[in-house]
């Protein structure tokens, strides 16, 4: 296609392409606060995590990973299905399976099948939150003491352990989850905009609006709970605040849940997105320590940011015209935004001195 | 006395010396062949059994495909041991096949995981033939895989027959003397979809393209693109992505904007399962109306398995597939059955295509009276042959690639059952999918190489 010979959408020919590329802008930035929502949850736990205490956690991933099969698992608890013959084949003794909460319940039945994936932070949060004590108490305690390499490594292999165990049980390949009927398919927010032709996936909005509301919960309960009061105490000087006689492990271990709960939901709500397999909490876990260091290490409100900006930048970087300039580019953004970060600001963006910088 | 003796002894031992030099050399010039077929070729088997290497991804975006590529290896190795009802063994027309393994030997297989990657492939195949001895290695699903491992099984004389693999460069500018392909390819694809597309859409369209970026997918890229400008349509865009990527929406979100009115995902397997689904689903492209016309989305290689995956999102979508099990024939209702009842669910295409290649080794070994790699290369080298559910059937000696009716389906709107996802829109004749097979270039080499034995 020759430069400026751009084409055109159903919009009249007398808006310009200018109108054009202010569409495609703004849903690449749609598209990044979706991504960058798991970005910003993940990211968040991780800090959370490395700033009580003290933990390099590479098995975070996999928490976002388990939490996705939260919902795969109770989706599978409701459409336990009885087996039966599908008269319709003829050629071979073929059977389908119906759900008994359709056969019991009909279309009520069929409605909470439907509704899965968001029903599904039900079990998740508390399987979750069961999860993350038994990771911190069952092994990761024991490293507290240990150096940075030591906790990678036990971490790491913590991740290679869970998801060989949930390929065990669920296989290597993708699980496709819908989304609820209801919030399938795209809306048209181009109204809210003023704007004409926009829409965009419903539950992807769906999806940045409840990451919006897990980062203000756990915000919410870290600045304004006696219990967050003590945790940001001990994030900030964790030996004072041992010596005021608070047991501040105890503390430190919920918070280890908390994280792993924030990690599980974040996998929970992205099912519908994208089908989850065993390898889900890999893919992001990368992405997320460029997260983590860019926003800089310790820093909540630095990993929020970091993990939207990240999202969309990534988005953008994948736009045809970005792409015609620097061929490739949406592969390798968000680290050549890390370096650039990291040589300009080696604390990242809103990093505090004194961590990691023993 | 003494000069008499060495007169006589010297003209004896001239004789015996010629005699004896005759002797060991004429054998041996007139064995040599046999010497070489016996002796001196890869993983040559001794035994009462023969070993061949099932080669598919069990893990990766085509890891479903896999799956079933095995399960067809397995039925297939059953019917050539004359277990189970014997399937295609009895319908494949000419046939050497005797239902007693290959050559009066049992067939056993192992397997390996390509896990969709070149060198993770390669490694398992150069385990199966170094470590477990395979005298063929099959399977595939991914065309960056099948020229890779072809080409390793060229450099250790082992036959590769490729499971799914439909890049034009497979039989094309990587083609190997050791390699065959039974599947069709991205330009039969375009030869086949694109008038259908023209009769459907219309010739006044804008595509755009979102291509997995290896060797597959740029060439079904070219091969549509020139099919479809061929009918007077621009293609807008085409923006490539990588294998595996999972979540789509970056690709997609530009789409709608770009003026195109047709999308053509060049996506295969998981990868198609998910972007098919953003698209129909997420973005609900089929509900769009661009340049006054009917959004449309077109995904050129198709299977059922896919359409299993993508389930709701597949309706109406139009593409080409190499076999389907409603074909109306009775070697593809035997196959049907046959597979059906042993794994619950009919077979897919790639399931087809492995389970045939499978026979057809067979078949050519047979045919050959040995399991010498180069007489079964001239075995399968312009063997014209039918009744394995594709009609009439040639594998073409100058690239190694067959050529039979390429059929053009599309996702069934209203399904009759569970397995009934496609419908069969058109069968296209062999001959018009058929090409010059220098357009592609490449060599195949030699028959003789030195091998693992060397």
């Amino acid at each position: 296609m020759r430069r400026g010979d751009r084409p055109r959408t159903t919009r009249s020919p007398a808006e310009g392409s200018l109108v054009g590329s202010m569409d495609a802008i703004i849903l690449q930035i749609l598209n990044g606060l979706d991504k960058g929502g798991a970005y910003a949850l993940i990211a968040l736990g991780l800090t959370l995590i490395f700033g009580t205490l003290g933990v390099v956690n590479f098995a975070h991933g996999a928490l976002f990973m388990l939490g996705a099969f939260c919902a795969v698992a109770f989706s599978r608890l409701l459409t336990i299905s009885e087996r039966v013959r599908d008269e319709s084949v003829t050629f071979f003794e073929a059977y389908k399976e119906i759900p008994y909460l359709t056969l019991w319940y009909g279309d009520t039945g069929q409605a909470i099948v439907d509704w899965a994936v968001p029903l599904s932070i039900l079990l998740a949060i508390p399987v979750m939150l069961l999860i993350g004590f038994a990771m911190e108490r069952g092994l990761i305690r024991f490293f507290y003491k240990r150096s940075h390499a030591e906790q990678i490594l036990v971490t790491f292999g913590l991740a290679i352990v869970l998801q060989e165990i949930v390929k065990y049980f669920f296989g290597a390949n993708p699980i496709p989850m819908t989304a609820p009927p209801a919030l399938a398919g795209s809306a048209d927010i181009g109204a809210l905009f003023g704007m004409s032709n926009i829409s965009y996936p419903m539950w992807r909005i769906v999806y940045f609006l409840f990451s919006l509301a897990v980062i203000a919960l756990v915000f919410a309960f870290l600045q304004l709970t006696t219990f967050g009061m003590v945790v940001r105490a001990g994030m900030a000087d964790r030996e004072t605040v041992g010596l005021l006689g608070i047991n501040i492990g105890r503390k430190f271990t919920i918070v280890f849940g908390i994280a792993a709960v924030v990690a599980g939901l974040a996998g929970v709500m992205y099912t519908p997105i994208l089908a989850p397999n065993y390898h889900l909490g890999m893919d992001f876990l990368v992405l997320s320590f460029v997260v983590v260091v860019v926003g800089g290490m310790g820093s909540l409100g630095g990993a929020v940011i970091a993990g939207f900006l990240l999202g969309i930048l990534q988005s953008l970087a994948s736009m045809t015209e970005i792409k015609a300039i620097v061929p490739g580019i949406d592969q390798i953004i968000i680290y050549l935004v890390a370096v650039v970060v990291l040589l300009v600001r080696p604390r990242g963006l809103m990093g505090r001195r004194g961590v990691m910088e023993a | 006395m003494a000069i008499d003796t060495s007169a006589w002894s010297r003209r004896r031992l001239l004789k015996t010396g010629a005699a004896l030099g005759a002797g060991l050399a004429t054998p041996h010039f007139f064995v040599r062949n046999a010497w070489s077929q016996d002796q001196a070729f890869c993983n040559n088997p001794t035994g009462g059994n023969v070993v061949l290497g099932f080669n598919v991804p069990q893990s990766g975006p085509y890891a479903d495909e896999g799956a079933d590529e095995l399960r067809a290896f397995q039925l297939a190795v059953q019917h050539l041991n004359g277990e189970g009802d014997g399937g295609l063994v009895k319908t494949l027309q000419p046939s050497s096949l005797k239902g007693n393994g290959i050559l009066g030997k049992k067939v056993t297989f192992v397997t390996g995981d390509t896990q969709t990657k070149s060198d993770a492939a390669r490694a398992s195949a150069k385990r199966m033939i170094e470590a477990d001895k395979a005298i063929m290695i099959s399977g595939g699903s991914s065309s960056g895989v099948a020229v890779a491992v072809q080409s390793l099984c060229q450099d250790m004389g082992v036959m590769f027959m490729a499971g799914l693999t439909h890049s034009n460069d497979t039989t094309g500018k990587d083609k190997r003397r050791y390699g065959f392909r039974h599947f069709f390819n991205a330009y039969m694809s375009g030869q086949a979809l694109g008038p259908v597309l023209g009769e459907e859409y219309g010739k006044d369209r804008k595509a755009y393209h979102l291509t997995a970026d290896y060797t597959w997918g740029w060439t079904q890229e070219e091969s549509i693109k020139n099919a479809t400008e061929a009918l007077g349509w621009e293609t807008v865009q085409a923006v490539r992505t990588p294998l595996g990527a999972g979540d789509f929406s970056q690709y997609l979100t530009p789409v709608l904007n770009s003026g195109a009115d047709v999308l053509i995902l060049n996506h295969y397997g998981g990868d198609m399962v998910n972007s098919l689904r953003q698209a129909v689903t997420q973005f609900d492209m089929k509900n769009k109306q661009v340049n006054g016309k009917q959004f449309e989305i077109v995904v050129p290689l198709f299977s059922e398995l896919m359409a299993q995956g993508a389930g709701e999102a597949v309706k109406g979508i139009l593409g080409t597939a190499n076999w389907d099990w409603k074909l109306d024939n009775e070697p593809s209702k035997i196959l049907a059955k046959s597979f059906g009842e042993a794994y619950g669910s009919p077979p897919s295409q790639a399931a087809q295509t492995c389970y045939v290649q499978t026979l057809l080794y067979a078949n050519a070994a047979e045919k050959a009276g040995t399991f010498y790699p180069p007489e079964l290369i001239k075995a399968l080298e312009d063997f014209e042959f039918d009744g394995m559910g594709n009609g009439p059937t040639l594998y073409r000696g100058s690239d190694h690639q067959c050529f039979k009716d390429v059929l053009v389906v599309r996702g069934k709107e209203n399904p009759t059952n569970q397995f009934d996802l496609m419908e069969i829109v058109k069968i296209v004749p062999r001959d018009q999918v058929t090409y010059d097979a220098s357009i592609f270039g490449g060599d195949l080499g030699p028959y003789e190489v030195k091998g693992c034995a060397a």
